[in-house]
């Protein structure tokens, strides 16, 4: 007996009036039909991107980072930027999955699936950033708390570049957890469903045997249930500690404690913005319109302007602060940023960031699908461009005048950031092929109270007096001889 | 381990599935579980299950992570090579925090995930056997253990009684074991399936 009632005002989560097979067949089919022209050309794509890239670092490596744009003073470029940009589109992911579940949110299943996995291809891309970029690759072991021959000498946990190590594998590792056990129960379905062999064999090792007994739903939904608990402040931990890469530094425009909770918003700002990209290609193409609805781009287009407003709001208090702290240190930076030889790159940041998300206060454009296209894609500029003003202008120009200089990318560096497109793109390629785009389980869960018809049938019920509706649900449950769920009394 | 005989029923309604699993509890069937293509609220309560300890375990596991980071970053800042870091003390447990928090969530994670899995008797590899085509789909699905002494029509009537879509009686493997699930078991030979 669903006591559970969701108010009218709602829209439906599920549109088009479905039942428990329906879902399966919309969401399993694209997964056991043959892919199309455009996933080809699209994968393909992907491939050639990721093999560029792979040229990129190869070169990079082989001959050294003077390759790079990278000099005095300017020991960070395209390749703090980059990382510093995969991670934070990385957290939508994770704070879809982990922070609506706790907040009881049932629109997060039409979309949890396809952010999650985009959570963990990003971190996968962040991650190339840090190694590569070392330069002498082969020593990249050394950052790790290994027993070693050399002292023994460990890594200085003191250092937030050490730090950044254990957040971003402790990240990658969790999230992928918390997507892999979701997708157990749907790759369960693919497997039962599977008419051939080779999809028989494949999708029955990677379900685990998995046959959903009422204990191991149990099981399932604590563990769903502490992980969101620890994902969220994971998420909130994980950019907080990337943000400490710069804040515990001495630069002007770095040393700044209002980084920690700026970061966090712009991460989730352009997270959500990337997921959008996603789903506004995913859904047309593999007709999930149905699952991932206008409503549910509508909700996550209200978190951009909410974010987004946000990280205005730490633009402002940034310029306000180098104003009121008198330090000339910081005054200077900030007079350089707006004037400087790099305004552009400002200018781009404050108008991709600042301005264009307002315009989502308007319902008309939220609800519009080419425009938060466009959108998405805008917001994600403006946030590559706020890493690179952090970056660049506050290194190419520090204390002593006879070092200042300028950064350009050099094409290696482009290369391996273009590479990252490609190894993001294949793994989502990859992921939309052969894993449910959209959480089954969960949708089938949410569909008896959100579902188009189900909320048709409240009708009825909404329409009824108090009393009425108590001794209705009253009669009803004394005929099954359940107990009676918190009745008041006449 | 063990090949049992087991009456099947599959139902199509969440609604229908409590009512009849009351039924059958209060009529002395053993039920031997309950299968659903997603986690139906109330029914471990309504099959008397207990709840599970699995978070327990998850914060021990964390507990652990955290005394791993503190002990060992402590044993090499303070006994092992204590070195001066810009004039910062040896026991610096602020500038720990970020590390001990992140090994405290992984160690929790991972346990707990792996801890899951031990205990729902899932791994890659592991085969089972499944009772209805549609349980992972839109059915509800019931199994009852047999013995030698249950008449298998008075069994099969009782749960169509009940509102069962689908009814049949089924000789399965109860456990799991390592397998792939593109090959027939011996054991399917038994059911006139």
């Amino acid at each position: 007996m669903h006591l559970k009632y969701e108010s009218f005002v709602r829209e439906p989560l599920v549109d088009g009036d479905k039942n428990y097979h329906q879902i399966s067949e919309d969401i399993i089919s694209p997964i056991e039909r043959k892919p199309g022209r455009m996933w080809y050309v699209g994968f393909i794509f992907s491939v050639l991107l990721l093999s560029f890239g792979v040229f990129s670092v190869s070169w990079s490596v082989y001959w050294g980072l003077g390759t790079w744009g990278v000099n005095r003073t300017i020991g960070w470029g395209w390749d703090i930027t980059n990382f510093v940009w995969w991670i934070g589109i990385g957290h939508a992911g994770t704070l879809i999955s982990a922070i609506l579940l706790l907040f009881r949110q049932g629109w997060r299943t039409g979309v949890n699936r396809a952010a999650e996995a985009m959570t963990i291809f990003a971190v996968m891309c962040a991650g190339q950033f840090p190694i590569w970029h070392m330069g002498r690759v082969w020593d990249g072991f050394w950052v790790l708390p290994l027993p070693n021959s050399r002292g023994p000498l460990w890594p200085n946990f003191d250092s937030p570049l050490l730090w950044d190590v254990f957040a971003i594998s402790t990240y990658f590792t969790v999230s992928l957890l918390f997507w892999y056990s979701g997708l157990i129960p749907d790759f369960s379905l693919i497997r039962d469903r599977a008419k051939t062999k080779f999809r028989k064999m494949a999708y029955g090792i990677a379900s685990f045997g998995w046959t959903g007994t009422a204990k191991n739903w149990q099981r399932m939904e604590a563990l769903a249930l502490v992980l969101a608990g620890l994902s969220t402040p994971l998420v909130l931990s994980v950019h907080t500690i990337v943000s400490f890469d710069f804040a515990t530094s001495v630069i002007p425009g770095w040393h700044t404690t209002i980084f920690p909770p700026y970061f966090v918003a712009g991460a989730v700002f352009s997270g959500f913005a990337m997921v959008n990209t996603l789903l506004v290609v995913t859904r047309k193409i593999l007709h999930l319109e149905e699952y991932i609805t206008i409503g549910h781009l509508e909700a996550m287009n209200k978190i951009i302007v909410l974010t987004g407003s946000i990280v205005g709001v730490a633009y402002l208090t940034e310029l306000f602060i180098s104003w009121y702290s008198q330090s000339w240190g910081e005054m200077a930076a900030f007079q350089w940023r707006i004037m400087g030889p790099y305004w552009w790159a400002y200018w781009a940041m404050m108008t991709c960031n600042v301005v264009s998300p307002q315009l989502f206060w308007v319902k008309k454009l939220r609800r519009n699908i080419p425009f938060t296209f466009v959108m998405s894609i805008v917001v994600n500029i403006g946030m590559w461009f706020e890493r690179f003003v952090i970056i660049v202008t506050s290194t190419y120009r520090d204390w002593i005048p006879g070092s200042w200089s300028y950064y350009s990318p050099q094409w290696p560096e482009v290369g391996f950031y273009l590479g990252t497109f490609g190894l993001f793109f294949t793994c989502y390629f990859l992921f939309a092929k052969y894993c449910p785009v959209v959480a089954v389980a969960e949708i089938k869960f949410i569909l008896k109270t959100s579902g188009d018809n189900y909320k048709k049938g409240m009708e009825k019920i909404d329409n009824m007096s108090t009393e009425e509706f108590v001794h209705v649900v009253h009669t009803h449950h004394e005929e099954e001889g359940h107990e009676v769920l918190a009745a008041p009394q006449h | 381990m063990a090949i049992k005989k087991f009456a099947v029923a599959a139902y199509d309604d969440e609604e229908v599935l409590f009512p009849a699993v009351k039924k059958v509890r209060h009529s002395g069937y053993k039920i031997h579980d309950v299968y659903t293509p997603f986690a139906v609220h109330g029914l471990d309560e309504e099959l008397g299950l207990k709840e599970t300890d699995l978070h327990i375990a998850g914060f021990i596991y964390g507990l652990c992570g955290t005394c791993t980071a503190v002990g060992f970053i402590s044993w090499i800042y303070t006994g092992d090579w204590p070195i001066n870091y810009g004039g910062k003390p040896h026991f610096a447990l602020p500038a720990w925090i970020p590390i001990t928090f992140e090994l405290t969530v992984l160690f929790a994670a991972v346990g707990m995930t792996m801890t899951m899995c031990y205990l729902n008797q899932i791994m890659p590899g592991v085969k089972k056997h499944v009772f209805h085509p549609r349980q992972s789909d839109d059915m509800f699905v019931m199994a009852i253990e047999l013995n030698n002494h249950t008449n298998e029509a008075d069994v099969l009537a009782f749960l169509k009684a009940t509102g069962a879509k689908d009814v049949n009686i089924q000789t399965a493997e109860a456990g799991w074991w390592y397998g792939r699930w593109d090959k027939k078991e011996k054991y399917e030979a038994l059911n006139a399936l």
